[in-house]
């Protein structure tokens, strides 16, 4: 009998995490990536890891708090138990990138050092300069690499994943990939796949994503029948550097080190920065959220930029829209010690030194909340059973998500620096799972028939070759400027239904665009022309995910903001009628969750996506109004406590925590 | 040379010196079809825009696939993937010098050398298609010298050991290394190790054989800085022998001929000079303590 194997699809924090725990247990691993992943989009990552820590648990932190902040950031919309299991493992798996040797910034007595990120008001950060993703990359990629040489680990770099491998009963056997160098098509028999392929930004043209997040390897599990989550939560980065290729991330952690997000109050002042005197400079996130200040939530943050420029007419430049990220008032020591990185990415893209002048910055597309649907197995303490092969399985059985493309950790919107936390942890919680699949499964997949394997290569190597064949004139690159500008301009930071089913016919036509480009290579010699026509291609399956998603949801959720569906600001002053108007609100927003507190499942089919609701797990923290800054939200708070309470009472339930068990519930 | 020179790469963007920009501009790329053909100079004419990095420049090639002439070329190939300096795929020879490719900017080589843009692959790595090379032998370096951290296991252990600001301040840059390879297609010793898979060799065959061609070769100033950072952590230093052991075998750090040209090319000024210098005496007591049977 052959021996049973892994295939990981994907070597950034996530897949690799996933192929070092499977070696360090006896299982042997495959691992396909389109780039050698010591140079995937995890090392773009900068500002740093949460976890709860010594330091911010004497302070009233606790991992359930951590819990709490990433279920309320994300607007309830996560099933709770792997969200309180990640938070749980995070000082543990922050501990083990240490022993990983991960450099780490430290405190003068030799701790690790932490730095405030959004959302939370404790200091749960640690990072490594400003490359923390980079750094963290290194240390997986260093085991993996050890795992590589002892002859655990086979990596396929420079491969692209077609598509899985399914047969007669709906099971995953392998999958089908395809050498980028020599373009050789080849069917991988595999015991599991797991696939760790990351977010999707190329389908939004410009993002803060790296060119090999094209969605192609979770697009085609959703089109092989995987279930895709969440398809319209797409977090727009509130700082990010406008290029022409790319628009370059500018860390949360600028903000969590002291930054100023202003404006001058003469809209296009002309005067240098600098010379501005204070009382001239409008620092909107400080003004309209006092508590938080320029740490609000992502999905705040880049709403009041957004509003600022396009609302308001604040920009700073007149001819495009931009705010001031400010730096200067921090000492240049301090900066370089803890930002050095990302104020070079600046210095070198933009030509100016942060440390002297305030930096421009706008929104831009940066994480995909939503992705491949995937189960987990609820413990009784209300956390994951650890080892259960139901942990991060799709519906589809043996083929799992891990990492950025699953939906399973961030709900409507993700707390900075929580992204590589859930990377790392849904790529080690994979494995014991994994493990047990294969001592709980009869026989081998490479002992399966060839003809499965020989059928399935055989189906994209037709496709490959009519792709080479085509000559529709389209040229793939122009539409898919086309797509990204589209998917942008409808489907980003304010959401409109009109605005939405227009983007959806546009969609709809360049996707028939799409199927008739005409290759400029049709070599079989390293052609990028015909791989990336294929990403292309597997683009609007997703993109139209995308936007049914966000047409059928008419609500403001974590990043999803339809503001003709929004929840309006307590209006009267009369401290008798705003309570009045705060039950009705409260009222109004019990109404709306019943109806919009479900996961969006869309199905693939040639027409477009089927959408469908799932009901969400909120047994360990009940759901309640996200009220960041909203005018009246004391008084909505309150009245939302004594309506809880008043339920409790009455069906003599502690602290509303079912299936919660010891751990106790915070207010 | 000085240890601190560096290139230019932090410098301001001059956006022409002044002039106004030009309507296009021509860009030169010396292609290869495939391994072992010979290579051919093709023009392109450009169309300028403001804010363009080398990465949209290709993007432009790429998207209309003529050349001057008009004549339908296949898109020149590259390798890129993060565009903001931090994952090393984009490397090439851009005006003769080897860099990455997003983060030159076209005001900046323009400045430098008006009206046109040379761009080459890396010179010491097989080229696979056009701008695009093989730098698996880089990543072997990497094995060969154990650049990681030999942990018992993932299980939680508790925190690592503590480890002062001075001590992370020294290795940070050092594991800023992306594996770029610029330090090695600038050293006058590190020489291009191309072959060709023969027929009938199998695909394990060809890469044992690459292997250890491979090893033969010099392993180039990025591993020695690895051998440096993991043996100043405090777990990495207890195989730091071992390390030390494969920077003295053939290819190792006897080879480095002291030219520096490592450091004045590395775009993340990573000290490699410096690297060399400590893993040299490293290694020199290391012998000394294998000499008197230590």
């Amino acid at each position: 009998m052959a021996k049973k194997r892994v295939m990981i699809v994907g070597g950034g924090l996530a897949g690799l995490a996933a192929a070092m725990k499977l070696a360090e247990v006896g299982i042997e691993v495959d691992l396909m990536s389109l780039t050698p992943v010591k140079r995937s989009h995890s090392v773009c990552a900068q500002g740093g890891i949460n976890s709860c820590n010594d330091l911010t648990r004497q302070q009233g932190d606790t991992e359930w708090k951590h819990f709490d902040d990433t279920v309320y950031g994300g607007d309830f919309l996560q099933h709770q138990p792997p969200v309180k299991e990640m938070a749980y493992w995070g000082p543990k798996i922050i501990d083990l990138m240490d022993r990983l040797g991960v450099t780490f910034n430290r405190t003068p007595e030799g701790f690790l050092d932490r730095r405030r990120f959004g959302g939370t008001l404790y200091k749960r950060t640690a990072f490594a300069g400003a490359t923390t993703g980079q750094q963290l990359l290194y240390a997986l990629d260093e085991q993996v690499r050890r795992w590589e040489t002892a002859g655990m680990i086979k990596k396929y770099e420079f491969w692209d994943f077609l598509g899985p491998i399914v047969d007669d009963q709906g099971i995953c056997r392998g999958c089908v990939g395809q050498d980028l160098v020599s373009m050789e098509i080849r069917s991988f028999p595999a015991d599991g796949v797991i696939v760790a392929s990351g977010g999707a930004g190329l389908i939004y043209g410009r993002s803060t994503m790296s060119m090999a997040c094209t969605g192609s390897a979770a697009s085609r599990c959703y089109q092989a029948g995987v279930k895709y989550g969440n398809p319209e939560f797409i977090q727009v980065h509130p700082t990010a550097v406008p290029g022409a290729d790319k628009l370059r991330l500018m860390s949360e952690s600028a903000r969590g080190e002291g930054g100023r997000v202003w404006v001058p109050r003469t809209p296009h002042d002309p005067r240098n920065p600098m010379s501005i005197p204070e009382t001239e400079r409008y620092y909107f996130l400080e003004e309209r959220y006092p508590k938080y200040g320029n740490l609000v939530p992502r999905d705040i943050a880049t709403r009041e930029i957004f509003d600022i420029c396009v609302n308001e007419g604040l920009s700073v430049d007149k001819d495009r829209q931009c705010v001031y990220l400010d730096l200067t008032h921090i000492e240049r020591s301090e900066l370089n010690r803890k930002l050095g990185g990302i104020l070079e990415i600046y210095e070198k893209f933009q030509g100016v030194d942060p440390r002297d002048t305030p930096m421009k910055i706008f929104p831009a597309v940066h994480y995909f909340m939503g992705g491949l649907w995937c189960d987990y197995q609820k413990s009784a303490d209300g956390g994951l059973v650890v080892g259960s092969p139901k942990n991060q399985v799709t519906n589809i059985p043996n083929l799992y998500a891990i990492g950025e493309c699953d939906y399973q950790y961030h709900g409507g919107n993700r707390l900075g620096a929580n992204s590589l936390l859930s990377c790392i942890f849904s790529g080690l919680i994979v494995a014991p799972g994994v493990e047990a699949l294969l001592q709980n499964s009869q026989g081998a997949a490479a002992d399966l028939p060839a003809s499965l394997f020989a059928q399935a290569k055989k189906q994209h190597q037709e496709r490959h070759n009519q792709l080479l064949k085509n000559a529709g004139g389209e040229n793939p690159y122009l539409v898919h400027q086309e797509l990204g500008e589209v998917m942008t301009k409808a489907a980003t930071v304010v959401r409109r239904n009109a605005q939405l089913e227009a983007a959806y016919e546009t969609v709809s036509a360049l996707q028939e665009r799409a199927r008739n480009c005409s290759l400029s290579d049709t070599g079989s010699w390293t052609n990028q022309n015909v791989v990336f026509t294929k990403a292309l291609q597997d683009m609007f399956p997703m993109a139209k995910a995308i936007l049914r998603g966000a047409i059928l949801r008419d609500e403001c959720r974590g990043a999803h903001y339809k503001p003709d569906f929004g929840m309006p600001a307590l209006a009267s002053t009369d401290d008798a009628a705003r309570h009045q108007e705060a039950q009705e609100w409260c009222d109004r927003f019990e109404v709306n969750n019943q109806k919009f507190l479900k996961s969006t499942i869309a199905t693939y089919t040639p027409s477009g996506p089927e959408i469908t609701y799932e009901d969400i797990d909120t047994s360990l923290i009940p759901p309640r109004p996200r009220l960041y800054g909203l005018v009246g939200a004391e008084v909505i708070e309150q009245v939302w406590k004594e309506r809880q309470a008043a339920k409790d009472s009455k069906s003599g339930n502690g602290a509303g925590v079912g299936g919660a068990g010891k751990v106790a519930a915070t207010p | 040379m000085s240890d601190h020179s560096h290139n230019d790469n932090a410098s301001h963007t001059s956006h022409g010196g002044g002039h106004a920009p030009p309507d296009s501009f021509e860009v030169r790329v010396l292609r290869q079809d495939s391994p072992g053909q010979a290579s051919y100079w093709e023009r392109h004419r450009v169309k300028y825009e403001p804010e363009m990095n080398v990465i949209s420049v290709l993007q432009q090639i790429a998207a209309h696939a003529t050349d001057v002439d008009g004549k339908r070329v296949a898109p020149v190939v590259w390798d890129c993937n993060c565009l903001e300096e931090v994952c090393g795929a984009c490397t090439m020879l851009i005006n003769g010098r080897v860099r990455q490719s997003c983060s030159a900017l076209v005001d900046n080589l323009l400045a430098e050398h008006p009206g046109e843009i040379e761009l080459s692959p890396m010179s010491k790595f097989p080229v696979v298609r056009d701008l695009m090379v093989d730098r698996g032998r880089l990543f072997r370096a990497l094995q060969k010298v154990e650049a990681w951290i030999p942990v018992d296991g993932y299980y939680d252990m508790g925190p690592g050991p503590r480890q002062s600001q001075s001590t992370q301040e020294q290795t940070y840059p050092l594991s800023e290394c992306m594996s770029c390879g610029c330090c090695l297609d600038a050293c006058p010793q590190y020489l291009k190790v191309e072959l060709t898979r023969e027929e009938g060799e199998s695909e394990a065959d060809f890469e044992a054989r690459k292997r250890a061609a491979y090893d033969e070769g010099f392993i180039g100033a990025h591993a020695i800085s690895q051998v440096v950072l993991f043996n100043m952590n405090p777990t990495g230093k207890m195989q730091a022998g071992e390390r030390l052991d494969a920077m003295m075998e053939e290819g190792g750090l006897m080879v480095c001929g002291n030219a520096q040209n490592c450091v004045a090319v590395c775009p993340k000024r990573i000290p490699l000079t410096t690297s060399i210098a400590r893993a040299g005496r490293a290694t020199t007591v290391r012998m000394v303590q294998k000499w008197f049977g230590k």
